[in-house]
């Protein structure tokens, strides 16, 4: 038989125009469900009002990140049992440095925007790809074969990082790693839109979108990496090597 | 209000402050800003002093035996500790700058405070 907990849900509600606050949604679950089903649950029998972005329920799509409990999760990978106990409260609150549109639910047009001006690739050949255990040498032919990009775009990292608190203009963990993935040398014309005053250098090595990254894509570690490369670019025009 | 992009606020520039529910990285962060903004109080206030040497040497004497206060000193304390936190954790964001141990931050982050407690304890002893 199942194990049943009792927990609390307690849901961050903000609507046009209003101030936001917290509901409490009291509700047995079993603790191995995970908090998207938690909001669910809430929605279908509790209150058809609340509002947040799900659809794949797999961490494919990364449209459920939520904070939980003050944690940036994809709540469709994160078991109840991970984030609370028995008898306590699990609190659901929107994504930081994003404007809410509705309760849990926030505007992500400007970070899809910088994905897409560093040319965030959704797909990549398999041979460009940072796999476990690659092979030695690639066929050649292999390039033919196209994986999905590590990144899900959820937006975690922009909520954890927080240089993005307060400079909006910063491109952000994920558009670095994204520009990082392609290579500046294969891409050129990124350059001048890392290299600058809200770009690559703005980061200040908290290593939170590392830390709360569902998809092992490390953002942290391929800002570090792009820096690396800026500087391997800038000198090699210095000294005409380019 | 526009809703296209985040608004900067007083309360999200405070959450630097914060590092509830965060990882080292962020612990780290937010002990560079605290110790960053504590120093650079103290360097208005070490040029405030030392315009007392343009009033004359017996201004200046005055201040000094001001030092032997036990707060004084105490703030004497802390600028040398903040010295070493804020300078230890530059190292490690300097290393990570370059390449060196960003898979390890959290480590070298550990490892730098300790190397800080243990010069900060080095020094305390000499101090008192």
């Amino acid at each position: 038989m199942a194990e049943t907990w009792k927990i609390t849900l307690r849901v961050y509600r903000q609507k046009e125009n209003q101030e936001s606050h917290f509901d409490d949604f009291q509700m047995d679950v079993n603790p191995d469900e995970y908090v998207l089903d938690a909001v669910e649950r809430a929605w279908a029998f509790h209150d058809r009002s609340i509002c947040f972005r799900h659809a794949c329920h797999h961490s494919t799509c990364g449209a459920c990140g939520m904070r939980v409990n003050g944690v940036e999760k994809l709540t469709c990978i994160t078991s109840i049992r991970d984030v609370t106990h028995n008898g306590a409260t699990l609190k659901v609150e929107p994504l930081r440095n994003f404007p809410v549109v509705s309760d849990l639910a926030v505007d992500m047009g400007s970070f899809y925007r910088k994905m897409e001006a560093v040319g965030a690739r959704p797909v990549l050949p398999v041979t460009e790809a940072e796999i476990e255990n690659p092979p030695s040498k690639w066929d050649p032919d292999d390039s033919q074969y196209l994986r999905l990009s590590d990144c899900l775009e959820c937006g975690l990292c922009m909520s954890a990082c927080p240089i993005m608190a307060t400079t909006p203009e910063y491109l952000g963990p994920a558009p670095l790693a994204a520009a990082q993935d392609q290579g500046l040398r294969r891409k050129p014309e990124l350059l001048s839109i890392v290299d600058c005053e809200d770009g690559v250098w703005r980061c200040h090595s908290a290593f939170e979108c590392t830390a709360v990254c569902p998809s092992f894509v490390d953002p942290g570690r391929r800002i570090m990496n792009l820096r690396t490369q800026v500087v391997d670019i800038k000198l090699r025009k210095l000294f005409g090597k380019a | 209000m526009d809703q296209t992009r985040n608004q900067p606020s007083a309360r999200k520039f405070l959450s630097w402050f914060i590092p509830v529910g965060r990882q080292a990285g962020g612990w780290a962060f937010a002990l560079s800003r605290v110790t960053a903004i504590g120093l650079t109080f103290y360097l208005f206030l070490h040029l405030y002093v030392l315009r007392l040497l343009a009033l004359g040497p017996g201004h200046y004497d005055e201040f000094l035996a001001l030092t032997e206060n036990p707060i004084i000193k105490f703030g004497e304390w802390a600028v040398v500790a903040a010295v070493f936190l804020h300078g230890f954790n530059g190292i490690r964001v300097v290393l990570t700058s370059f390449g060196i141990g960003v898979t390890r931050q959290k480590q070298l982050f550990y490892v730098f405070m300790i190397a800080a407690v243990l010069v900060i304890l080095i020094f305390t002893a000499r101090m008192y």
